[in-house]
């Protein structure tokens, strides 16, 4: 099994399960770097697939919860490198697939092929670039592609129907439905027409299809899971790791 | 950053950009620019661009700005001999005066541009980001003037040391949002009004002010600053007898830069970009971004900037606002691999005293940023007397007394003693 297939046949087996997949977002290294893997460990229990967030000194997608915790990692010395070599440590103890989520310029500064290599040896099957739009996506997804991981594409409300159907092709793993035209962590919760969207994404997709931004309780989760294959939760567990809450127990009672 | 290219690739590009042909079709500049943005934003990109193909060189538009230009923002601006300051550095030094434009420099010529583009293309509000607040007043000018809400984005940073331009946006009517989040200054404003963008990607329009970003900002915004250039050219013809043998600007994002020099590419003159030298050679001590950059990713363009080896963008220092920032236009990027412009640096020192000894010479206040061209033109005389100077004074310096209080008026008190 190519590592992207690793990441849709987990979202398969959990709706097999008769449940909606939960894929639990976290800013690498935060709060403290060094409970890194131990948070990464609880959390890919409860999760289905797990994103690690690479932390960026311009997160322009992100909102206040995420650019907080970006800044307070990169001020601990958080890089991509070091993410790797704390996974390398971890010894392939994660069961769960692992995505990284990350801005481009990290990636471009460790280099393409380095990345994928390192990313196939480390678990990670996939990645998520909110900068990266599917025109300029070509020589990401051709080093990509030489180890079997996957370059999901985000499509939003905002994105024409043609452009839908073209970037549900070009995903791998999952495609990631953004539910709002907005940043990551606001507080205006899930939109009304969204059973209406979250349909014509799955329609348009034959992999599983993940909605995120705006998923904060069990019945945002309760609610996507109706239309769509996963849910993403990311400023929500931030918050609690924030406030050193117990992330997995959080991800527990969203599946209430 | 010469290395980045092959020699006859290089005059390939060179020769494409003379004949008007970058940017590309994928907003490129040779290996530079392109759109680097989120999902949400690539259709109002799309929008964007079908727009400025549409309008921008559209008679009727055109002959919407130029009546813009010439009434409203007092183009074009004069070329002033200075001959106070030629005496000294003994050289012949022209002025091109972007201070005496509407609002106080450059800045407007774009601002009134897409504020007419946003109108033709139906948006209900502007956004904008401003580091120096140059921008943000010709923004909120260029908005009331055409009867459409505006709304600029500041680093807090900015905001304390160029007070002056904060109440005169809001005295024409914008809102000024005050920005918390990363350095504080204008990468802050720029990633927090693309924020705010995202919420409402087709009733917003995006005002940027220099010629930096996704495609095709860096494009629209060469082409309505190119007004500089082209004046200046004619000018020094008609005034001083011939081009000139080089010419300065200063050079933040660039867009006072590409504005004169994009019209004299295939001139045989000299081109000279001044960047902030700040307090030193150090990562974090400056903003001399082509100086000491290298190339990566920043607000959607792929250009030079400064980074760790991680890619995380470093922080900038310089004593002027415009100046200080981490990128550099794609423009400018290619125009240094090719050799065709030199990209220097003047430290804050420098900045202050070719300031002061502008005021003296010639009665003219230039602004901070500017004067970092002066600085590094008057380094040039030195090694090169008897040449034609044509200098971009791109603003002038009323906004930045909060800082100049802080330096006494050296010259002025010698005077006295």
């Amino acid at each position: 099994m190519l590592a992207h297939e690793r990441i849709s046949a987990a979202i398969r087996a959990a709706n097999d399960d008769g449940r909606t997949a939960l894929v639990p977002f976290i800013t690498a290294g935060y709060p403290e770097p060094g409970a890194f893997i131990n948070t990464l460990t609880a959390i890919a229990e409860v999760g289905d697939v797990v994103e690690i967030g690479i932390p960026f000194s311009d997160p322009m997608a992100d909102g206040m919860t995420i650019q907080r915790s970006s800044f307070v990692a990169l001020q601990k010395g958080v890089s991509l490198k070091w993410i790797f070599d704390e996974l390398d440590n971890a010894g392939g103890t994660i069961d769960a697939p692992l995505v990284m989520m990350s801005y481009l310029n990290p990636l471009l500064a460790f280099g393409f092929d380095r990345l994928a290599e390192r990313a196939l040896a480390t678990g990670v099957c996939g990645f998520i670039v909110p900068d990266l739009p599917f025109e300029e996506s070509n020589e990401l997804r051709a080093a990509l592609d030489q180890q079997g991981l996957g370059l999901i594409q985000l499509v939003t409300p905002a994105t024409p129907n043609g452009r839908l159907k073209k970037l549900c092709a070009a995903s791998r793993g999952f495609v990631y439905a953004v539910t709002i035209t907005g940043i990551t962590g606001g507080d205006t919760g899930l939109p009304d027409d969204l059973a209406n969207y979250l349909d014509m994404v799955v329609a348009a997709s034959e992999l599983p299809v993940c909605a995120g931004f705006g998923i904060r309780e069990a019945g945002d989760v309760t609610n996507v899971g109706k239309h769509a294959d996963g849910a993403i939760v990311g400023s929500a567990l931030v918050e609690v790791l924030e406030q050193n809450g117990d992330p997995a127990a959080y991800l527990v009672s969203l599946r209430k | 950053m010469k290395s980045l290219l092959q020699a006859d690739e290089a005059q390939a590009l060179l020769d494409a950009s003379i004949r008007g042909e970058l940017p590309d079709e994928r907003g490129r500049f040779g290996p530079f620019g392109g759109r680097y943005v989120p999902e949400t934003l690539v259709p109002a990109f799309e929008r964007l661009e079908a727009g400025v193909r549409e309008y921008l060189h559209d008679a009727g538009f055109q002959q919407d700005l130029q009546r813009e230009l010439r009434e409203w923002v007092g183009r074009p601006t004069a070329l002033t001999y200075a001959p106070r300051l030629s005496e000294k550095w003994g050289t012949e030094v022209w002025l091109k005066r972007e201070d005496l434009a509407h609002t106080g420099a450059h800045k407007i010529n774009n601002a009134i541009g897409q504020a007419l583009l946003a109108k033709r293309l139906g948006a209900q509000r502007v956004i904008a980001e401003t580091g120096a607040g140059q921008h943000g007043v010709a923004s909120a000018a260029a908005c009331a003037r055409v009867g459409l809400p505006c709304c600029v984005y500041m680093g807090t940073v900015d905001m304390e040391r160029q007070a002056p331009n904060v109440v005169r946006m809001e005295r024409l009517g914008a809102e000024v949002v005050a920005v918390e989040s990363g350095d504080k200054t204008l990468r802050a404003a720029i990633d927090e009004a693309m924020r705010k963008w995202v919420t409402d990607p087709s009733g917003i329009y995006y005002l940027l002010g220099s010629a930096v970003g996704a495609h095709p900002y860096p494009y629209l915004v060469r082409e309505l600053q190119s007004v500089i250039g082209k004046e200046a050219r004619q000018q020094m013809i008609d005034q001083a007898g011939g081009l000139p043998d080089v010419a300065f600007a200063c050079v933040g994002g660039g867009s006072n830069s590409i504005g004169l020099f994009y019209p004299l590419l295939g001139d045989d003159i000299e081109l000279i970009g001044v960047e902030a030298g700040g307090t030193g050679d150090g990562l974090g001590q400056n903003a001399a971004t082509l100086a000491t950059g290298t190339p990566g990713v920043l607000q959607g363009s792929y250009t030079i900037i400064l980074q760790d080896d991680d890619g995380q963008v470093q922080e900038t220092h310089s004593i002027s606002a415009g100046l200080d920032y981490s990128g550099v236009g794609p423009e400018h990027a290619l125009l240094q691999a090719t050799g065709r412009v030199t990209y220097i640096s003047a430290s804050d020192d420098e900045a202050l005293a070719a300031l002061a000894e502008l005021c003296e010479a010639e009665g003219i206040l230039t602004a901070l940023e500017t004067a970092h061209a002066y600085a590094a033109a008057r380094e040039w005389s030195k090694d090169n007397p008897g040449k034609r100077i044509l200098i971009g004074n791109s603003g002038r310096g009323d906004k930045d007394m909060p800082t100049l209080t802080q330096y006494p008026p050296r010259i002025r008190t010698d005077a006295r003693a």
